[in-house]
């Protein structure tokens, strides 16, 4: 990458960040927010401890629990090894003068949503946490990508990274979106289209008409699942609609700051002529509401489509791993999307837990009731979000709708803490991976978007939301 | 970090796509704060039945494959979260290098913080070493030479040369880096200059 000549949104953030080389060629980037989170960092803290090593800059970093904690009652951890986890959190901490938001404390949420509606999150910035969908924070036209637990020592100890630059992607998608078409759909056709390894070494910026005109909560459900398509992280060029949703937050620049910020982030959009190793174009006509069928978010078809056939493969390999998801999901080829029957649905996690997923959800379950055979469960993003909706009467439409209003955390995205599915349960869920076992060992999951799944719970069925009145 | 410089041994084939972390260690393992201990839980759900017996057939609970250091898997291994407890579990099993045609970057960076070696190849040279490892011969990889030799195959594998050394010297990453502390300051005080904002104090 040399410094003239046209840069990408990525190629001015790197650059920027760059602190300097290593001897060993390796570049040292400059990390400015690190968010920790009780499951991935209690060894990094272990280490330092061991090495006698201080925290760099305390002040960059902001802790939360979320992966591990109870959604019903707050007070009371029952899992003797999820309570050790959260309280060493508190007690790492505070003991390098970190910022935590504690489970009373009502700023408390999954990590990914409390970056942004904080205000910690900002154009231009690097960010990393120890979980793969860091990659959210992309929306913001931050750098911002998971790190393992070596690496979360790392950057405590240095507040820099080690890395080589990434490769440039861009996957523009033109047009308005069709009617029940929203960015769950779209970044689920991606995936399907690129398949989850097709972003690997790259880092994917978002573009194009239909990106753009996405809201922040939209931009944010696209680029969290960056991961899904293998991809380092995703990006989106900061604009307006950015620099209205940061400001006032309290983590915001303030005044005596914020004309300054917003000229740099005005800086950052790609250069017209840009050179990408990789383009991607895709007409948003060509978007149906789609659903995953099998065990890889790549396993992706329309709501209209049917379940695929083994047979109908390519390759030796793709048939053989066609037919293990078929077996794990329970489902026969060629059975319509819209016949498969559910016991779950979830709503909530970093992909699609923010307040306008939840005010989507509200106004389609308004004065209906979700079908006898399904329990349903709605997990705010975060105890902000949770209170926002309450504000607005949202957890009284749910929960006379026959659904169970949770408290903050990550909850049924992976069934760490006692939210989980049962072997063969079927759930249709606005989560972000339906791995073999994520939900709960033999659980079947259906990935899809609100909408969707608020359609689904009325019917007990997976539903189509443009059949859906 | 521990050293990595050659391996001999058979390997165990696991001719799976897309093996994500949830398959290599569930959530439920997640809950330790230590890095030890997740080898018996290696591959949970394909190891054991619902009861927590082993699963007979299961390729790392027969032997001689009980006994393997080396893995070779199918494509897109270790996709899926960031979870470091994916390669300690591995490691704590006693792998120390995985073989496929390609790896998810989280999963393929914290290998090289344990000190186990991922090694990419092509898909035709995969097909041979899942055969090889199948028929049980030995296989013996060597790093500095960057090579595999299993019975007549002989295959060059590529890596960065960073990794290699860090590898063959089992360096500590965050002291390399700690040398550069002067430059680390510097660039702070040349940001706080120039993007004030984000300085200011949570
Ligand atoms: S909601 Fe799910 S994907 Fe998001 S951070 Fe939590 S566990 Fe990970």
């Amino acid at each position: 990458m040399s410094n003239q000549g046209p840069k990408t949104l990525f190629d001015k953030i790197w650059s920027e960040h760059l602190v300097g080389q290593r001897e060993d060629g390796t570049n040292l980037l400059y990390i400015d927010r690190h968010l920790v989170h009780e499951v991935t960092s209690p060894q990094a803290f272990e280490g330092l401890k061991l090495s006698n090593r201080p925290v760099h800059r305390p002040e960059a970093t902001i802790a939360v629990a979320d992966h591990n904690v109870p959604t019903v009652n707050r007070q009371n951890i029952e899992d003797p090894q999820s309570k050790i986890q959260v309280e060493t959190l508190a007690k790492n901490t505070k003991e390098h003068g970190i910022q935590y938001f504690d489970l009373m404390d009502q700023r408390q949420g999954i990590v990914h949503i409390i970056g942004p509606e904080q205000g910690i999150t900002q154009p231009g910035m690097t960010i990393v946490c120890g979980d793969s969908h860091t990659s959210t924070h992309g929306a913001f036209g931050a750098l911002a990508f998971g790190i393992g637990t070596s690496e979360v020592e790392h950057v405590l100890a240095t507040q820099t990274i080690v890395q080589n630059p990434a490769k440039n992607m861009r996957i523009s998608v033109n047009g308005e979106l069709p009617f029940g078409v929203n960015s769950k759909d779209l970044i689920l056709y991606i995936i399907g289209k690129i398949g989850t390894a097709g972003g690997t070494g790259h880092v994917i910026e978002y573009a194009g008409s239909s990106i753009m005109g996405l809201s922040m909560e939209g931009r944010m459900t696209i680029c969290n699942m960056s991961i899904e398509a293998g991809a380092r992280a995703g990006l989106i060029s900061p604009d307006q609609t950015t620099f209205n949703y940061i400001k006032g937050r309290p983590y915001a620049p303030g005044t005596e700051h914020w004309d300054q910020a917003v000229e740099y982030w005005s800086s950052l959009p790609s250069d017209n002529d840009a050179n990408y190793d990789h383009e991607i174009v895709i007409d948003s006509s060509e978007i149906d509401p789609m659903v995953t069928w099998g065990t890889s978010p790549e396993d992706v078809v329309s709501v209209k489509g049917t379940v695929p056939n083994p047979s109908s493969a390519k390759t030796e390999n793709k048939k053989k791993s066609i037919e293990r998801s078929l077996e794990y999901m329970g489902l026969k080829p060629g059975t319509k999307i819209t016949d498969i029957k559910l016991d779950k649905i979830f709503i909530g996690s970093c992909t699609n837990g923010r307040i306008e997923d939840l005010r989507k959800v509200a106004s389609i379950v308004k004065d209906k009731k979700i079908a006898s055979h399904v329990q349903a469960m709605i997990v705010p993003g975060s105890g902000l979000v949770k209170k926002q909706a309450e504000e607005e009467g949202i957890d009284k439409i749910l929960k006379d709708a026959g659904f169970e209003w949770r408290e903050a955390g990550c909850s049924m995205c992976l069934g760490m803490n006692p939210d989980q599915l049962k072997p063969g349960e079927r759930c249709a869920s606005t989560s972000n991976r339906n791995f073999e076992g994520r939900q709960g060992r033999g659980g079947r999951t259906h990935l899809m978007s609100p909408e969707l799944a608020a359609a689904s719970a009325i019917t007990g069925n997976i539903s189509d939301i443009r059949d859906f009145t | 970090m521990d050293k990595f410089h050659s391996l001999k041994g058979i390997a165990a084939p696991l001719p799976i796509v897309n093996i994500d972390t949830d398959m290599i260690i569930p959530k439920q393992f997640l809950k330790t704060i230590k890095r030890t201990g997740l080898g018996v839980s290696l591959f949970y759900e394909m190891r054991y039945d619902n009861d927590g017996n082993l699963i007979k057939d299961f390729v790392l609970n027969t032997s001689p494959f009980d006994q393997s250091k080396i893995l070779v898997a199918g494509d897109n291994f270790g996709c899926g979260s960031s979870r470091e407890h994916a390669p300690w579990s591995l490691k704590d099993f006693g792998i120390r290098s995985v073989i496929s045609t390609s790896f998810a970057d989280i999963f393929y960076n914290n290998c090289f913080q344990n000190g186990i070696l991922p090694i990419v190849v092509s898909p035709e040279n995969l097909d041979q070493l899942m055969t090889a490892a199948k028929n049980q011969i030995e296989f013996t990889i060597d790093l500095p030479e960057q090579i595999i030799k299993a019975g007549n195959h002989s295959i060059n594998f590529e890596i960065e040369e960073f990794r290699k050394e860090r590898l063959l010297q089992g360096l500590d990453d965050i002291g390399i880096t700690l040398g550069y502390q002067d430059k680390i300051n510097a660039y702070e005080e040349d940001k706080k200059n120039k993007k004030p904002w984000l300085f200011k104090d949570n």
